[in-house]
């Protein structure tokens, strides 16, 4: 499978979070929990860290970098954020968290059919390189 | 470690899908305001690196007034931090002018020029109004483009990203209303919301003074992500509608008249209480004109006890009106200055019981969810008014339709064609 855009190569895996909605981190998600806090969105009190975050969009200020380099220095980020189209906002603040943290936080643009493909899985693994994406649908590796 | 600036700066570069780089004449930076650890770590590994900005850099606003550090009622880690921050970016060879208002200082961007600045505001005023030419950005990027002095060649850097998409038609609006304050915050208010990310072209409005078209961008950039706009007649890229557009048709028309204005207007206003608790102007930052539009308005009266009055500015600005020897006398007549920071970003407010009133459609649109106040939203008249008497007071006449043009006013209903 070869991904639309790689925004930020590398290798994660978890439960799949599908967003119904774009969403800002910047005023959207708590800094130090990773909980959705954007009343007005459809998931607002889920929490994003460790899951393979599906999103349409990201949406607003420029400070959601911030806000996404502050959750992956908390430990309280996504596994892998998965976009229906690019974001360089959200990048930014995974290349940011990324080189100052020593955690790497995939971000990858799926094209309109993976991204309703993922969206019907209960977990997810993937391993992205620069020349492109494995993207599987997994059981978890402990799961009985 | 400038290394990281440049390696950053090319992988956002070819995000962009851009062929190659320019470069730039100046950066504004607006990742000097604290917004938690994170932000400060990247402050302090760029800056204990030994990298310093390569073009003329000013600093959007930091956590704290640097001048008035009394006003932060905030926790005292915050202000440590927040300090830091301002810290960093200076010792990285910024200019400190704390100032989200860049396009006021003396030195400003012309028409052509390709810089990268960040904070909605400054960035769709530089495009609009100035011509100068900048993509929007923000945290992390800003210091990075500073730093190498480039940016990629994308979107509002080039002739074709900088043109109109979307008609705006006002119709039926009196010329009484168009010379308001609030008619430019009001209609950036409403054109946010419908237009989103889209370059607008609004036609029919003969004359607009910087002040106003600095209250437009900043709600437009609030309320919807408007990066650039045109007013034709007005805006250096709009000499006729012709040129907005490059000669293309526009993407959708949409009319607005007073009906929409005074619908957007009341939506500014969250509450319906009269009792203020305080008035907060200068978001964005007071000019030098508004100031003086200021003193003219209070003449000299007192502003009721029972509210505090809060101005934000930039320091070059209030070193002028404190040089020519007046900031005083509005002092005395109870105007608080705040400089450096803003009132919607850090506690300053101290919450004294009743409504804040603002002339600002961005302040009106975040402080409810920023900071948890009522807003009435108000011309600088009817807030400068107000504050004299203690309560909201209202010029009711200010949305009426123009004579002779009852019928627009009721068929354009906002209209989406």
């Amino acid at each position: 499978m070869i991904a639309t855009q790689v925004l930020v190569a590398g290798a994660a895996e978890g439960e799949v979070l599908v967003l119904d909605e774009p969403l800002s981190f910047w005023g959207g998600v708590h800094e130090s929990s990773g909980v959705i806090i954007d009343t007005h969105h459809p998931q607002h009190g889920t929490a994003l860290a460790g899951k393979v975050v599906v999103m349409p969009a990201g949406r607003g200020s420029s400070s959601s970098s911030s806000v996404l380099a502050e959750v992956i220095r908390g430990g309280v980020a996504p596994a892998a954020i998965l976009l229906g189209e690019t974001d360089p906002i959200m990048a930014l603040g995974a290349m940011v968290g990324e080189a100052l943290y020593a955690r790497t936080v995939p971000v990858v643009v799926l094209d309109r059919d993976q991204y309703a493909r993922v969206g019907g899985w209960q977990y997810a693994r993937l391993a992205v390189g620069d020349d492109g994406m494995q993207l599987t649908e997994g059981p978890r590796a402990s799961h009985h | 470690m400038t290394t990281l600036a440049h390696r950053l700066l090319a992988r956002y570069a070819a995000i962009t899908g851009a062929t190659r780089l320019i470069p730039i004449t100046r950066a504004h930076i607006d990742g000097c305001l604290y917004h938690g650890p994170a932000s400060l770590d990247f402050a302090r590994t760029m800056a204990e690196s030994g990298a310093q900005v390569t073009v003329p850099t000013t600093l959007n606003v930091g956590a704290i007034d640097l001048l008035h550090p009394k006003l932060f009622r905030g926790k005292p880690e915050i202000v440590a931090a927040g300090r830091e921050m301002m810290r960093h970016y200076s010792a990285m060879g910024c200019r400190q002018t704390w100032t989200c208002a860049p396009y006021q200082l003396v030195e400003r961007p012309a028409l052509g020029e390709q810089i990268a600045w960040a904070e909605s505001n400054a960035i769709v005023f530089a495009n609009s109004v100035l011509g100068a030419r900048t993509e929007r950005y923000g945290d992390f990027i800003d210091l990075c483009a500073a730093i190498t002095g480039t940016v990629p060649e994308v979107g509002l850097h080039t002739d074709e990203g900088r043109l109109g998409r979307v008609l705006v038609e006002i119709r039926g609006v009196r010329d009484a209303t168009m010379r308001r304050d609030t008619f430019f915050a009001t209609l950036g208010h409403l054109l946010g919301k419908l237009v989103g990310s889209a370059i607008p072209v609004v036609d029919g409005v003969e004359q607009a003074r910087e002040d106003d078209l600095k209250a437009f961008g900043a709600a437009a950039a609030s309320s919807g992500a408007v990066a650039m706009f045109h007013m034709v007649g007005v805006t250096p890229e709009a000499p006729t509608l012709a040129a907005a557009f490059g000669g293309r048709a526009p993407g959708r028309t949409i009319r607005i008249g007073p009906r929409e204005l005074a619908a957007a207007a009341a939506e500014l206003t969250s509450t319906k209480e009269t009792a203020l608790g305080a008035v907060s102007i200068g978001t964005p930052h007071f000019s030098y004109d508004e100031f003086t539009r200021l003193r003219t308005l209070l003449a000299g009266r007192t502003i009721a006890s029972r509210l505090e009055f809060f101005v934000s500015t930039g320091r070059d600005i209030l070193a002028r009106i404190d040089d020519e020897g007046w900031g005083a006398e509005l002092r005395a007549c109870g105007v608080q200055v705040v400089t450096d920071t803003c009132t919607y970003l850090t506690p300053i407010l101290t919450g004294r019981p009743g409504a804040v009133m603002t002339n600002s459609a961005k302040w009106a649109w975040y402080a409810p969810n920023n900071l948890g106040y009522q807003v009435a939203f108000g011309s600088l008249e009817e807030c400068v008014e107000s504050a004299v008497r203690g309560e909201v007071w209202r010029d009711e006449s200010q949305w009426d339709v123009a004579p002779g043009d009852q019928a627009g006013g009721r068929s354009n209903q906002g209209a989406t064609s």
